[in-house]
This record gives structure tokens, C-alpha cells and sequence, in this order.
């Protein structure tokens, strides 16, 4: 099949046919009207050939539409980038391994559901003795002293305990995204960390249904992990960006003391 | 004949532990109050509103008793006294008392007779005006079509109690019997109750007494339009449990999420003052006809729904316990469970079956809530209808009264209104498809089914009584329950957890229990059709 990258449209049953599926419901009873409203509507979202193959009346005041139809645009999707994760990932003896030799130390790592969120389903998955999908949580992991403090922990709190424990990650998990509410607080977060002037020193790390890495840099976090992130994806690279920033400092501290270093 | 063939003696061993349980921390219940009891005496006796601040009346005025040392007699008997002291009624010494105007400390204190004399007027009064409500719901069930359980119970989240209606109403008339209003996300940690009408909540509607009248003149007024009495059902749960019992009784509320361990395990709220408030209110929610219903649905998202199955069947059969001390009828006693092993697990659906099943065999009076997938739903909304689909089988094979809907978007937002139709249409196909399946099946002895319902059975009466053996709080300390422990003096709301002195007085109990333990206590609370 020829796809052309730069030229990219939904498949149906044949290439660059562009058929799409969608549906949604309008606030008007049922009628030929509201139906011709659906139809345009869908072609002023840039569909042709719309159909609309099914309308229901939802309680008298709304009528719910599935409507097909071939989606006139096209995406070129060699000039996406997206920025990722910037980790290989490992396994759990790998990720032991490394920490063992290149950093030799224990990671210590404190997570917390924050503000008013209060589903832990994640951020207990990563964390937990027990893990999730078949892998241990980092609580397992030798080489890693991680403290989940739960749900609905304060963002002070969460700071105070990662200052205390002299952590080198925090891990926020936010679930509830209504009204854009994860990002007021993670944003609030954020600027506490650097209030404190320890942003240098302490990885920032968000996670969630809805988090993207993408999202987690234009906070100013150093990584986001969305759904199917594995206790390993976030161990690898809890581990290999402390080496790396282990690495930094040295190299930094060098430049200040050449002599030290090289005498 | 039983379909499921589970070993009956190992359920009356594991009620037989829980009973055990219950003695265990009954001895607390008793010798101590809440500040948010104490302020739902308040509520109760008439005390509403809110000062300039926003800050609720009755958490000034239990406030002030705090401060004074006072409220370990119980804010019943010093308002007596304030009435006596003062000379005037119960709603002036409450104006004064909450503006300030009047000080509790320079109250004297009345000899109990005549503090109960002054109050029991007032605590009569109220009781009979939530009898009445009681009624007035018995009046509304009777005499109109009632649906046929497995009730279809859904959802509202927006936030703004207006469009809730807006939501709930359509869900009504798409054919959802109980409506649900979910509560702002964080709400259960606020100890006092918001005031008047909400527009602006984070995953939810804030449960306000404001917000349920609006929610119930919206439901009476579909279902006139509709000819069946549509249910609605909040919260009471929380620091403030006791209140919103309260606020639900005067509202007619029909139904209560209500649990007596839900808190202390997923919201850190302190064990002594969980179990001291869920024991008042749910004399509350009894005496209000309420069906309560419990959490256990919660045990399975933070643990594997296989494994654990047995803490959701020990937790049921604690709640029932502490349940029945308050006075709840079987028929009262929602007990949850859920759908939630993994789908792809072989044989998944007979596992779920089979404990649905035994939920039901234990339970027969009980009208059961069966709470649909979440943890395993992925925003494929395809496969998630698919789940809900499979799980309303198993609701309608295994006759579950309450039956949670389960939304297709389930982990991508909050119901839309187009969601909750299509949850419901799932529903009303799946179950008047299969409706009488479930008399036409018989399981195979030594089955599958069988087999499993016996095991979990088997591991949740040892654990129950391993439970007995150390006590309730010690096991919540390790981590016997959704593997969570917590410390018996630790989390939310110890501080307002207050021994009960010598002359304690709170009127209400010996109202509700009168009734409650008479033989006149009948609730209707489903109309004709529903036999559990």
C-alpha cells in the first residue's frame, strides 16, 4: 500500500477514501430540520458525502445522531514532533543494575495524588509493592525507597515530605481533569518546587489518563506518563535522567574547580 | 432449591464473626459523640444558614460549645439550657446563639428533666415531619408503575446543580429509575456542609440541602410526567456524614451511599469518628426509609477484583452488622459489590456470575447494588459498551436490585447526556432480552460457579474471623482491608471525636430506635413489584 506520509486521511475500506465516524447530539427535538442541522454541521467540520445513518430522539428536548462521512483534509505527518520520554526502558533487574552502578545509592522517590483528587489507581500501580500488569511497583524495587503519601495530599505537604526525605523525584498522579483543574494544581506545584530553590535538584514527573509528556514539559515538569505506563517506564527513566543529572553537576562543578579535579 | 449451592453453615459462621465484630466496637459508639453529630442535632432541631463568612450556623454554634468544653454534654442539652436560661423559643436562642448575641459559657446549666422537657417538643416535631416525608414517598410509590429490578441507577456529575436537573431528567425519561448526584470531588473532606444553591463543583455537584430540593422537585415533577416514582440519591458520607443524613431525611432523599468503612480506608478520615457518625446516621437513613447503599465496589479498584473478591463479601457482611444496630431493615441494607475482574481473564463472566450469585443467595433480602466496570475500562468505547453489556447480563441473570449503570466513556469524562442514553438502551435491551433467564438456569453441581462462590465464601469467613479475633481497628491498623492501613488515631477528624460526660443528652436516638424496633416500622421502599 502506497501511503503517502506527507498526505495522510482517515481509511475506510480503500486509501485516502476518508471515511469517518462520529457522533454527537444536538439540544433540538427530533426532526427532518434537526437532521439537516447534523448533516451540515458535519460538513462544516470538513466531511463530504455525509450521512447521517442514525437519529434518535434523547427525552423530547435532544436528538442524537451517528453520522458518516469522507474527511476532505489531509495531514503531513513528517512535520510532527512530538516530544517524548527520553528514557530506554529497562527492566526490573536492569533498572537495579544501573542504579547500583552508575548512581550507587538508593533513589528516593515520594508520589502523591494531590489537591482534591483522590483516585490513587495510578499512581498506586507505579508505586506499590504490588505494581500493575504482572510488574512490581517501585516499593519493590531494591534500589529505590519510594513513600506514597495517597490522595488528596496538599501540594505543600507532598513538598514538605520530599524536602525532608531528601528526595530526588516527586510523582504527581492527577485523574480528575474537569475545568482543567490538574493544571492549576500542577502549575501550583511547580512553583512551590521552585520557590524552594530545589528545582535543580528533584525530578519533577506527572502521570495520569490524560497527562502527556508534552503536556508535562510545557509545565515545566521533566516527564509526563499517560495510560499503559508501566512501574519500569517510569524506574528507567527516574534512573537515567538522575545518573545524567548527576553527571551534569560533576561536570558543572569541574568547570568551577578545574583544579580540583584535574590538579 | 438453591441455584447456587454455597455452604450455609460457613455463612453463619461468617455472620456469627461479624456480630463479634460489631460487639467489638460498639463499646466506642456509645461513650462518644461527634462534632459533626452534635451539629446535625443542630440542623435538625431547625438550626440553618449561614453567617456573612459563608460559615454554617450549626458549626458556629457547636464551635462555641467546643471552645467553652461544653459539647461533651451534648449541644441538645445546653440549647435547652439556653432556652431555659434565656426564656424565649428554640428558633430565638438559635438567632442569638449563632450571632453571638447570647454566649453558651455563660449559660446555667438546667437539671436533665427540665433541659428534655424544653427540647422534646421540638425533637418530636421534626421526627414527624421526616415520617411524613417517609410517607409522603410510600403515597408517591404506591399506585403508580413501578419498574422491575434490576433498577437503573445512573449518574449526574456537572457541577451546576441546574444542568444536573437538565441531565437527570432526561436520563429519567430515557427510563433510569435512581438518579445519583456525584458529589465535588475533595467534599468529603470538609467538615461543615456548603450552603444554598452550586454551580461550580470539580466532578461533581456539592451535596447542599438547597441543591437536594432542587433536585427533588425537578425528579417529583418527571415523574408525574413519566408514572413512576424516580429516586435520588447522594452522599452521606464524609466528615459530615450525620448532616447530610439529616438534610437527606428533610429532602426526601430515597437512597444514601453510606458505608462504615468507606472513609477510614479511601478518604484517611479517622476510624473512632467513621464509626461513631455512620452509626447515627444511619438511624437517620433508617428512620427516613433510605436505602443505604455500601461501597465495597471501592475494594476492587485499588486491588485485583479475583483476588480480593473475598474483602468484598467480609465488608458486606460488616456492614449488614453495624447496619442492623442502627436499626436498618434487611430491605434498607444496600450491600455494593462490582463487575470489575479483568476481561481477559478466561471464564471472567462465570467468576463475576458466581459471585454475584452467592452476593445474592447470602443476601436475599438485601437489594443488592451492583456496580458496573471502571477499573479496566480504556476509552475504547466500543469494547467498554461491550463490558456494560456483559455486566447487565450478569445484573439481570443473577437479579441484582440496584444495577449502576456502567457509561461507554467511562475514563475519558463524566457522563454526556448521549453516554448515560446509551447506557440506559444497553440496559432495557440486555434485560428485557434475558429477562426470566435467570429462572430457567440452574448451575452444575461441583460447577465452575459453584466451586468459586465456596472459595471466596470460605476465604472471606476465615478472614472475618480472623477479624473478630483482633478487633475491627487492629485490622484496619494492618492493612486487612483493600490493603490500606491506617492508624486508629490517625487521619481526618479525631480532634472532633468527644467522650459523652454523665449528663450527655441527645433526643434523637431514643425517637428513632422507638420506632424503628416496633413492629409498625414497615417501610415501603420499592412498590409492588420488587422481592429481592
Amino acid at each position: 500500500m502506497d501511503v503517502n506520509m506527507t498526505r495522510i486521511r482517515p481509511y475506510g475500506d480503500t486509501l485516502d477514501d476518508g471515511y469517518m465516524q462520529l457522533s454527537f447530539t444536538l439540544p433540538v427535538p427530533l426532526c427532518a430540520e434537526a437532521r439537516k442541522a447534523a448533516e451540515i454541521l458535519a460538513e462544516k467540520m470538513g466531511l463530504e458525502d455525509v450521512k447521517v445513518v442514525y437519529a434518535h430522539s434523547i427525552a423530547d428536548s435532544f436528538s442524537f445522531f451517528v453520522v458518516y462521512g469522507r474527511c476532505i483534509h489531509s495531514v503531513d505527518m513528517t512535520a510532527i514532533e512530538i516530544p517524548k520520554v527520553d528514557a530506554d526502558f529497562m527492566s526490573y533487574e536492569e533498572i537495579n543494575k544501573f542504579i547500583e552502578n552508575r548512581i550507587g545509592r538508593r533513589i528516593v522517590v515520594v508520589a502523591a495524588c494531590t489537591g482534591t483528587d483522590a483516585h490513587t489507581v495510578g499512581i498506586d500501580a507505579i508505586i506499590n509493592m504490588k505494581g500493575y500488569r504482572g510488574e512490581y511497583g517501585l516499593e519493590r524495587y531494591p534500589w529505590f525507597t519510594a513513600y506514597n503519601l495517597g490522595s488528596q495530599v496538599p501540594n505543600e505537604d507532598l513538598l514538605a515530605k520530599a524536602i525532608q526525605v531528601n528526595a530526588d523525584a516527586i510523582l504527581v498522579s492527577q485523574v480528575v481533569t474537569q475545568k482543567n483543574i490538574h493544571i492549576d494544581n500542577l502549575t501550583h506545584l511547580a512553583e512551590l518546587v521552585e520557590a524552594e530553590g530545589i528545582r535543580d535538584r528533584v525530578l519533577l514527573i506527572m502521570g495520569g489518563p490524560r497527562i502527556s509528556h508534552e503536556l508535562a514539559i510545557e509545565l515545566g515538569y521533566d516527564a509526563g506518563f499517560g495510560p499503559g505506563t508501566l512501574p519500569s517506564h517510569v524506574g528507567s527513566f527516574i534512573a537515567q535522567a538522575l545518573a545524567q543529572s548527576i553527571r551534569n553537576r560533576r561536570e558543572q562543578a569541574r568547570e568551577v574547580y578545574p583544579c580540583q579535579t584535574n590538579p | 432449591m438453591m441455584r447456587l449451592d454455597i455452604d450455609m453453615t460457613l455463612v453463619d459462621r461468617a455472620r456469627c464473626a461479624a456480630k463479634r465484630i460489631a460487639d467489638g466496637i460498639q463499646p466506642i459508639i456509645d461513650a462518644y459523640t461527634t462534632t459533626s453529630i452534635e451539629r446535625c442535632v443542630l440542623r435538625l432541631l431547625g438550626v440553618n444558614g449561614v453567617d456573612e463568612n459563608d460559615v454554617p450556623l450549626p458549626n458556629i454554634i457547636v464551635d462555641q460549645a467546643l471552645a467553652a468544653g461544653l459539647l461533651e454534654d451534648g449541644i441538645a442539652y445546653w440549647l435547652g439550657s439556653a432556652m431555659l436560661h434565656e426564656g424565649v423559643s428554640l428558633p430565638e436562642i438559635t438567632a442569638k446563639l449563632s450571632s453571638e448575641k447570647v454566649s453558651l459559657d455563660e449559660v446555667h446549666p438546667f437539671d436533665h428533666e427540665t433541659v428534655r422537657r424544653a427540647i422534646w417538643h421540638e425533637a418530636t416535631r421534626v421526627c414527624s415531619y421526616i415520617k411524613g416525608r417517609r410517607l409522603e414517598r410510600e403515597r408517591l410509590i404506591t399506585g403508580v408503575n413501578s419498574s422491575v429490578p434490576p433498577y437503573l441507577y445512573v449518574i449526574v456529575a456537572t457541577g451546576n446543580i441546574y444542568e444536573d436537573v437538565i441531565q437527570a431528567k432526561a436520563a429519567a425519561k430515557c427510563g433510569a429509575d435512581i438518579i445519583a448526584v456525584i458529589r465535588s470531588t475533595g467534599q468529603s473532606l470538609l467538615d461543615y456542609v456548603p450552603y444554598g444553591p452550586t454551580t461550580e463543583g470539580f466532578g461533581g455537584t456539592y451535596a447542599t440541602q438547597a441543591n437536594f430540593r432542587i433536585m427533588r422537585e425537578a425528579l417529583d415533577e418527571v415523574s408525574r410526567e413519566c408514572g413512576r416514582y424516580i429516586r435520588l440519591v447522594n452522599y452521606c458520607s464524609g466528615l459530615c456524614m450525620p448532616e447530610i443524613a439529616a438534610m437527606g431525611a428533610l429532602e426526601r432523599l430515597d437512597m444514601m451511599l453510606n458505608d462504615a468503612m468507606y472513609g477510614i480506608l479511601f478518604r484517611n478520615i479517622n476510624m473512632q469518628r467513621t464509626f461513631i457518625d455512620q452509626h447515627f446516621s444511619r438511624m437517620i437513613n433508617a428512620y427516613a426509609g433510605v436505602v443505604i447503599n455500601t461501597g465495597e465496589d471501592n475494594y476492587l479498584t485499588t486491588a485485583d477484583a479475583y483476588e480480593e473478591a473475598h474483602t468484598v463479601l467480609a465488608s458486606q457482611v460488616i456492614n449488614e452488622a453495624l447496619a442492623q444496630r442502627s436499626g436498618l431493615r434487611a430491605e434498607q441494607i444496600g450491600l455494593g459489590h462490582a463487575y470489575e475482574m479483568n476481561p481477559h481473564m478466561q471464564d471472567g463472566f462465570l467468576y463475576e456470575l458466581a459471585q454475584a450469585e452467592m452476593a445474592r443467595t447470602i443476601f436475599p433480602e438485601a437489594p443488592l447494588k451492583y456496580m458496573p466496570p471502571t477499573k479496566h475500562m480504556t476509552g475504547n468505547i466500543f469494547k467498554g459498551h461491550l463490558m456494560d453489556a456483559m455486566f447487565n447480563l450478569a445484573g439481570v441473570i443473577s437479579g441484582q436490585t440496584i444495577q449502576l449503570l456502567g457509561i461507554l466513556t467511562e475514563h475519558v469524562h463524566t457522563p454526556h447526556l448521549q453516554d448515560r442514553y446509551l447506557a440506559i438502551e444497553n440496559a432495557k435491551y440486555i434485560m428485557n432480552n434475558a429477562r426470566h433467564l435467570r429462572e430457567e438456569i440452574t448451575y452444575r453441581k461441583g460447577g465452575i460457579m459453584e466451586k468459586r462462590a465456596n472459595e471466596v465464601l470460605a476465604k472471606a469467613t476465615s478472614m472475618l474471623e480472623q477479624v473478630a479475633e483482633i478487633s475491627l481497628m487492629s485490622a484496619i491498623e494492618e492493612g486487612m482491608f483493600a490493603s490500606v492501613k491506617r492508624e486508629r488515631t490517625g487521619g481526618r477528624g479525631l480532634d472532633g471525636v468527644i467522650r459523652k460526660s454523665e449528663r450527655y443528652y441527645n433526643p434523637f436516638p431514643e425517637i428513632f430506635m422507638k420506632e424503628l424496633t416496633s413492629s409498625d416500622f414497615q417501610p415501603v421502599l420499592w412498590g409492588d413489584e420488587v422481592k429481592g
